[in-house]
């Protein structure tokens, strides 16, 4: 996956345990994510996909094995990652414009006392441009929608210039065209040379990933999308995996996730691989 | 002009009492922003309950009453800190009985000298007539320093109102910067006892910035509101309470309270009408 001559990995994971108050939820953690690659983490609400992510930030301390994050322990290098949480902005009584939400993306840079520069004022406004929120601007976060400031905030991690982009189910809340620029604003940075984390629910969403962890409080497995996505496994992954009474032949299965409110449809292929039908 | 005016330019403990209430307007309007913007509310009014003792106690062995208040301001952290930390279940219980037991505390100390009986009132609601020219600069330092401490910290506390793990995330350490924060509301409680006194200086911390968060839309306005409204509010009732031989600091916290209770009922009807113009589909607008 790391291309020769890449730098160093942004995330190195050697049998790494993550949980909470030194209780391993997950054990056994191994993986690499180069720079400029993607890595998608798929299971139902409570398989440990935001504590994983929770410790690759440094929010919660690793319980186990060695985790190197961007060549340093997680957390420890603030300027070069990003990170949007699942937050909810319901209740908020904070007095902010949507572009002083972006503009704290460039906190880390500047430290205390850093005066804003025009490159930070041109980075936030690109960031705004990227997530299709320019035009609000000026607006307080909180007279915008639950999908809007799900754009900001993700503006807010485009404008970091990060080297590792950690996103805990990014895509929720997001309308068609917000999904699109998403994933369009995520490619570049990729391009740029940044590494993508992400937590989801979506299959479909998933595939498109350069490698893709399927947990169950365990790793069920990684690898390519292709690969991975079978249907024992997904079965193994969401614990409900109902074969598709329409579907002309066997090979169909729905992944009914609770959860998430809509069954996905998947078609595993001659080869084994998922077709997926949103 | 001259009932508005005079009596500031006539008594010079009135000229005195209305610099000590815009310095108090100032910090607390700063200080205020993050306890409302933070919900930090409970650990002002902790504050405001523990010094009480910590004052009458100090007094009662003859040190300065803000070394006192000090140490009162302390103790209630700690013990606010320790409860929330040990029990889950009860901690408001627990935090709501310490509160009491700490103004109990602070009334049976004062009642066991007689010679101090009276300053109970002075040190619940302050004694802002009575504000010396050693009490004024005690107040103008504590002011600047909350304002040159939140000025520095402007990036991790605004990160912090928004999210604690933004903050930690961006590499300011989001305990680190609410330790200081807390630092700066024990600093304004307990330097503002003497001019609005240890119980009203909680509507000074909450009314102003709470009106300067319905009306402002960032956060440096938030703060220019709670001053301006609080500085306001120091004057009307300065002038109130001489015209009408009313207590100062009371009358200074009521005016406070009024104008804030005044805004969120304009704000409510505005969004009640843009809304209801707007139909039900509309994002919700104003804090819910």
């Amino acid at each position: 996956m790391s291309p020769p001559g890449a730098a160093a990995p942004a995330i190195e994971a050697r049998g790494v345990a993550v949980g909470y108050r030194g209780v391993a939820l997950v054990p056994g953690i191994d993986l690499t994510v180069a720079a400029r690659s993607s890595l998608a983490l798929v299971g139902t609400n409570g398989s440990g996909k935001s504590t994983l992510l929770r410790t690759f930030v440094g929010l919660l301390p690793v319980v186990g094995g060695t985790l190197d994050v961007l060549g340093t322990r997680p957390g420890g290098a603030p300027g070069r990652l990003a990170y949007v949480g699942q937050f909810h902005a319901t209740g908020f009584v904070l007095p902010l414009r949507a572009v002083d939400v972006v503009r704290m993306g460039r906190y880390p840079d500047l430290g205390l006392f850093g005066r804003i520069r025009s490159e930070d004022h041109d980075l936030v406004a690109a960031a705004m441009a990227a997530m299709g929120v320019a035009a609000l601007a000026r607006s307080p976060l909180r007279s915008l929608s639950g999908g809007q400031q799900q754009r900001v905030y993700l503006a807010q991690a485009l404008a970091r210039r990060a080297d590792l982009i950690v996103l805990d189910e990014p895509t929720s809340g997001l309308d068609a065209g917000g999904r699109e620029l998403y994933l369009q604003a995520f490619a570049a940075e990729m391009a740029r040379g940044a590494a993508i984390v992400t937590a989801t629910h979506d299959i479909s969403e998933a595939v498109e990933y350069d490698q893709v962890m399927l947990l169950a409080r365990r790793v069920v497995a990684l690898g390519p999308g292709a690969e991975v996505l079978t249907a024992d496994r997904l079965l193994d992954t969401f614990g409900i995996l109902l074969r598709d009474p329409h579907a002309e032949h066997a090979q169909r299965f729905v992944v009914a996730e609770v959860a998430h409110g809509h069954p996905q449809v998947i078609d595993v292929g001659p080869e084994g691989g998922p077709e997926v039908v949103p | 002009m001259g009932p508005l005016v005079e009596p500031f330019l006539a008594n010079e403990f009135m000229l005195r009492a209305l610099l000590a209430g815009v310095l108090v307007s100032i910090a607390c309007a700063i200080v205020g922003t993050f306890v409302v913007l933070r919900g930090l509310a409970f650990i002002g009014d902790a504050l405001a309950h523990g010094v009480l003792p910590g004052i009458a106690g100090a007094l009662l062995v003859g040190l300065p009453g803000m070394v006192g208040a000090a140490i009162g301001a302390l103790a209630m952290i700690g013990g606010v800190n320790l409860i929330t930390r040990r029990s889950r279940l009860s901690s408001d219980t627990a935090i709501g009985l310490l509160f009491v037991a700490m103004l109990a505390l602070g009334v049976v100390i004062v009642s066991r000298s007689s010679s101090f009986a009276g300053d109970l009132v002075g040190i619940l609601f302050g004694q802002i007539l009575g504000t010396s020219l050693e009490d004024l600069a005690v107040q103008a330092v504590a002011t600047a320093v909350v304002f040159a401490v939140s000025l520095a910290c402007a990036r991790p506390f605004l990160l912090l109102s928004f999210d604690p793990e933004q903050a930690d995330v961006a590499g300011f350490p989001s305990r680190r910067y609410h330790l200081v924060m807390l630092v700066l509301v024990a600093l304004t409680v307990i330097v503002s006892f003497q001019t609005v006194g240890t119980l009203l200086v909680f509507g000074m911390l909450l009314a102003p910035a709470g009106a300067g968060a319905l009306l402002a839309h960032r956060v440096e306005a938030m703060m220019a509101w709670g001053a301006g409204i609080g500085i306001v509010s120091t004057y009307a009732g300065l002038l109130v309470s001489y015209h009408f031989d009313v207590a100062a600091g009371a009358t200074i916290v009521l005016v406070a309270a009024a104008i804030f209770f005044a805004v969120l009922a304009g704000t409510n009807l505005r969004d009640g009408l843009t809304s209801a113009r707007r139909g039900p589909d509309a994002p919700a607008s104003g804090p819910a």
